[in-house]
């Protein structure tokens, strides 16, 4: 059957529409479309966006499937409404050359849940010294557009602005893990009044805020455009705000964890809360919120990252740090941003979809929900409640910070270019 | 009392009291020709101790034996950090050999409350030392010690440090002693000022129940008792102070400084101290320094922790005639 009718859905949340999809293309979107030759798909008083696009993925293969797999990252992030993943370059080997990207990317392809656009390194190893090919893998069959060391920071003032420079050729863009280096040796969580208790080696913000305002001096200077990785401090804000006024071409992102979660957590000692950058304070996490909502952040990314129950399951300093969040990601936003009046659904579509797919320039996706565009779509029951339950994860690792909160929302229904991956809140 | 002993933070003043009280009767042990009471027998203390520290251990362990408890020590040398899972593993090992208390010393802060609440053990934990977090016997000891000093031995009894004047002195940031020192003797109602160089103060420190000085001549005057922390050397390459000569002519204590202190006025260091850099050996050796009696100290309030923590509600100390083993 090709043809799919999506019945009385709330449009970005507004106006119960029916969306017809043939084929990979939505065909129509109106008032009491004919349902002949159609699967019908009701829809009342769910919210259809168009499918979310996650700039910031960990997906660990090759080299560590034992936490996360390109099928199984690419079942969670279908599970959790996406339809595109850009996936770090971090694995084993690094995604520093053609060969690299292209696997990665072919797996994405082949699985079919959800396409997968490689980030490759920015320097070889991600040693920070040596600039990758970035034109090979920009040239190869993955089509890189977005360059990143994310896990570390390209500190090499030097080999960042020959990077800025460089990607201009062919429209790439570098995403900065802010992290100034020695600020931050031996930083185990937030710098400030949790730290000093807890007598945890503190991540001051200024090594983020530092990095951050180098680079878009950098991007300034050079007339190139920078991405900031998950930004996470209210002083980060400000400083993108700055050079935004500016007119520098710079974009910002944050994860849901740093939109709901404080520091407060780690007085736990719960490996589970261990994050990079940490988590940080209750007025961080206000102006994170404020910020996505002015459009100063331009996006949320889960920088899902996996981890084996081994890695977490021991004592605070030697626990692996990351959180996985494809999966719980929207139902965050509902909670700390729609739920709060800061963003209706078209604001979250556009955090969401709209503008990751177009920093990371993903063709096909963050597009309109209207006749002629790609059916990538995701239908999401706005007021459902429940327990998060790690059992439930399509992702192999379960290392959330979620288990047994309660968050709203769920994801029941994704499709990419018109085929179902996830149908009634299971991974067809 | 709560299961374990996991940071002063956790004692409540009257908790607190109790402890010095009960160490007070374990002193007495000490004076008798048979230092030994039947308290702990039959129950299993284990000493664990990924980190060295003879004499925190043999303070223990010294503890344990005095109340007559089977002791195990048990030392994870050369166990770094990067080989986390070994506290896990270490404590499902002794929690299969049915160990009553668990006392840890861990490098990395926050090891003993994993251990206490992540449900691996089911023994009580004792915090003995963990990363730059916690040393909360030290921290009982030490206000043992000034009660002792500056209330009296017996009229201390059922006493707090209700308006004495405690100046601690050096690296604040890496010492779990300072933390524990200002939990605790904010909670027995003393006034705390941390002394340092502002490197060696965190950042956050501002939420802490005390006051803050960069500048030791100022506050000697003040001061019931001034607490000398241990400054390790390879700070100085992390450049926390210019020099060493620099640090010992702004944070050290010689003799003349300790003139300036009130005449009763006492000099407490946890141990093992650097001579000439932190402190003088004309201070350290002098009549108003406590380390010996805080070593001796130590023992007395292990025993009573440990004994609060396993031995139930009867009193520590029977006055008709203690067994003899
Ligand atoms: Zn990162």
């Amino acid at each position: 059957m090709s043809k799919i009718l999506i019945r009385g859905a709330k449009v970005l949340g507004g106006e119960p529409q029916d969306v017809l999809i043939d084929g990979a293309v939505i065909e129509a979107v109106g008032t009491g479309l004919p349902d002949e030759g159609a699967e019908v798909v009701e829809a009342d008083g769910k919210v259809l966006l168009p499918g979310l696009v996650d700039l910031h993925t960990h997906l660990r293969e090759p080299g560590r499937e034992d936490s996360e797999t390109v099928l199984t990252g690419t079942r969670a992030a279908a599970s959790g409404g996406y339809t595109a993943v850009f996936a770090m370059a971090n694995t084993f080997p690094v995604a520093d050359t053609a060969g690299v990207v292209e696997q990665v990317y072919r797996l994405g392809q082949e699985h079919g849940y959800c396409d997968v656009q490689p980030i490759g390194a920015v320097t070889v190893g991600l040693e920070g010294k040596k600039l990758a090919e970035l034109g090979a893998m920009h040239e190869s069959a993955a089509g890189v557009t977005v360059f990143s060391d994310d896990g570390k920071c390209v500190d090499d003032a030097v080999i960042m602005r020959r990077a800025l420079e460089y990607v201009k050729a062919f429209g790439g863009v570098v995403a900065q893990h802010a992290q100034e280096p020695r600020l931050t040796e031996g930083a185990q969580m937030n710098e400030g009044v949790v730290s000093a208790e807890l007598g945890l080696g503190g991540w001051p913000a200024v090594a983020e805020e530092s990095i951050i305002a180098r680079d878009v001096l950098l991007a300034e200077h050079v007339g190139s455009r920078v991405h900031i990785c998950h930004l996470s401090t209210a002083g980060s804000v400000e400083i993108v705000r700055w050079a935004k006024s500016r007119g520098i071409d710079v974009t910002a992102e944050v994860t849901p964890h740093h939109l709901l979660l404080t520091d407060e957590l780690v007085r736990t000692y719960d490996p589970v809360y261990k994050v990079n950058p940490p988590l940080r304070t209750e007025r961080d996490v206000t102006a994170l919120r404020e910020a996505l909502a002015d459009g100063t952040i331009d996006i949320v990314a889960t920088d899902h990252a996996p981890h084996p129950h081994e890695d977490k399951d021991c004592e605070w300093a030697a626990a692996a740090m990351g959180m996985v969040g494809l999966e719980t990601a929207l139902s965050v936003v509902q909670q700390t941003m729609v739920e709060t009046g800061l963003l209706d659904w078209a604001g979250v579509a556009d955090r969401m979809s709209f503008k990751p797919a177009r920093i990371g320039q993903a063709a096909g996706h963050g597009r309109p929900v209207s006749a002629g565009e790609p059916a990538n779509l995701t239908l999401v029951d706005t007021a459902y409640r429940g327990a998060v339950d790690p059992a439930g994860f399509a992702s192999r690792s379960r290392n959330t910070p979620y288990e047994g909160r309660e968050l709203p929302g769920r994801v029941t229904h994704t499709w990419l270019r018109g085929k179902a991956t996830l149908v009634d809140g299971k991974l067809a | 009392m709560q299961r374990h002993l996991i940071s002063a933070a956790d004692l409540t003043r009257d908790d607190a009291v109790l402890i010095l009280d009960t160490a007070e009767e374990m002193a007495r042990v000490a004076d008798r020709p048979i230092k030994k009471l039947p308290t702990l027998r039959g129950r299993t203390v284990v000493n664990l101790f990924f980190e060295d520290s003879t004499r925190t251990r043999i303070s223990f362990e010294a503890a344990e034996k005095r109340l007559s408890a089977d002791v195990i020590n048990f030392t994870a040398k050369g166990s770094s950090v990067s080989k986390g899972e070994s506290l896990k593993d270490t404590a499902q090992t002794l929690e299969a050999m049915g160990v009553d208390a668990v006392v840890i010393r861990h490098g990395a802060s926050g090891a003993p409350y994993r251990l206490a609440t992540s449900g691996w053990i089911d023994a009580a934990v004792i915090n003995a030392g963990d990363g730059t977090h916690q040393h909360p016997t030290q921290a009982l000891l030490d206000a043992f010690t000034m009660r002792r000093r500056l209330v009296g031995r017996d009229a201390g009894i059922g006493q707090d440090l209700s308006g004495k004047r405690i100046t601690i002195v050096g690296d604040v940031l890496h010492s779990r002693v300072a933390r524990s020192n200002v939990d605790l003797l904010h909670t027995l109602g003393a006034e705390v000022t941390l002394v340092a160089p502002p490197t060696l103060v965190p950042v956050g420190v501002e939420s802490w129940p005390c006051e803050i000085s960069y500048d030791l001549d100022s506050t000697l005057s003040k001061s019931d008792a001034v607490m000398m922390l241990r400054v390790q050397r390879e700070r100085m390459n992390a450049a926390f102070f210019p020099t060493e000569r620099e640090y010992s002519r702004r944070y050290g204590l010689d003799g003349d400084r300790m003139a300036k202190m009130p005449e009763h006025a006492i000099v407490m260091h946890p141990g093992p101290m650097v001579r000439g850099m932190e402190i003088t050996a004309e201070v350290a050796d002098s009549d108003r320094c406590t380390v010996v009696e805080q070593v001796a100290n130590g023992v007395s309030i292990r025993m009573a922790v440990l004994y609060l923590l396993l031995g139930g509600n009867e009193p520590a100390v029977t006055h008709t005639r203690t067994e003899e083993k």
